[in-house]
């Protein structure tokens, strides 16, 4: 293993960091919710009509969040290597898994992890694991090929 | 209507936060997951920033029967750690090494544009849909 350093960027990393713990803080002070994106939006599926409300506006403001930067002018780099195949894949593995194991990044990476919840703390070793494990073996199949 | 605007600016700290930190970028997200050849660590501090201060938040909110906005606090009561929550999580994890992209930060990068982003948040949701409709025909 050698350490990227040329990437490295700890500072913009943990700013960043702070936001998202600000605004998982704000979403259960304020809405007495979890701010978990996969549950939030799987959600929708098949929801009753009073219970749209509050995840379409959380929604929106994700997406609107680089529309905000752009007209301050930040914008971030976005590399996207992958086929379009790969990436439909990708998505189905994504929506799929956090759909039956109860939430991502978001929901068990950060909020459950806050919560010292043994199911999240499970669930992200697993999930960093396997993205992990899936990286590795992606780059052996590259230089195979 | 104001806990709507509320929720929209949760919304648009979160995604601001995602940009910043880098998690938006599925690049920086591949090369912190490549850990054996050139890893970058970056993409930890994130997670340690944000549990840092959702870490009080879920402290201080821990014995309130109702949100300052006067909701109902709700969390998941599921404990047991079974086939479902490590077989979901393997899946959610080999498709975040494919990608680069989890929900959060691929909800965000729908605004940037790009084909490839909305072709990727379609198809997340229809894995949600597939999961949901799997759930429903063999309930576990």
């Amino acid at each position: 293993m050698t350490i990227d350093w040329s990437q490295f960027s700890p500072l913009s990393a943990f700013s960043g960091g702070l936001l998202i713990g600000l605004a998982a803080a704000a979403f259960i002070l304020l809405h007495g919710r979890i701010m978990g994106v996969s549950s939030i939006l799987g959600g929708l599926i098949g929801s009753a009509k009073g219970d749209r409300g509050w995840r379409l506006s959380f929604l929106a403001g994700l997406i609107a969040a680089p529309i905000l930067a752009k007209l301050v002018g930040f914008m971030p780099s976005v590399r996207i290597d992958q086929s379009l195949l790969g990436l439909v894949f990708a998505g189905l593995l994504v929506g799929f898994g956090t759909s039956l194991g109860n939430g991502c990044t978001s929901g068990h990476g950060v909020c459950g992890i806050a919560r010292l919840s043994p199911r999240s703390i499970i669930a992200t070793l697993t999930f960093m694991a396997f993205g992990m494990l899936t990286v590795w073996l992606m780059h052996r199949i590259q230089v195979a090929a | 209507m104001i806990r709507r605007i509320s929720e929209f600016f949760v919304g648009l700290l979160f995604g601001l936060g995602l940009l910043i930190s880098g998690m938006t970028d599925p690049g920086k997200v591949i090369g912190f997951l490549d850990v054996t050849e050139s890893w970058d660590p970056s993409l930890a501090f994130v997670m340690g920033g944000a549990v840092l201060l959702s870490f009080f938040a879920f402290r201080i909110s821990r014995n309130w029967t109702a949100s300052l906005m006067g909701r109902a606090i709700i969390l998941s009561d599921l404990k047991m750690i079974d086939l479902k929550l490590i077989l979901g999580s393997a899946l959610f994890g080999i498709g975040w090494g494919l990608s680069g992209f989890c929900p959060g930060p691929a909800i965000v990068s729908l605004a940037t544009g790009e084909t490839k982003t909305l072709i990727f948040v379609m198809a997340m949701i229809a894995g949600m849909g597939l999961e949901k409709t799997y759930q429903r025909f063999h309930p576990v």
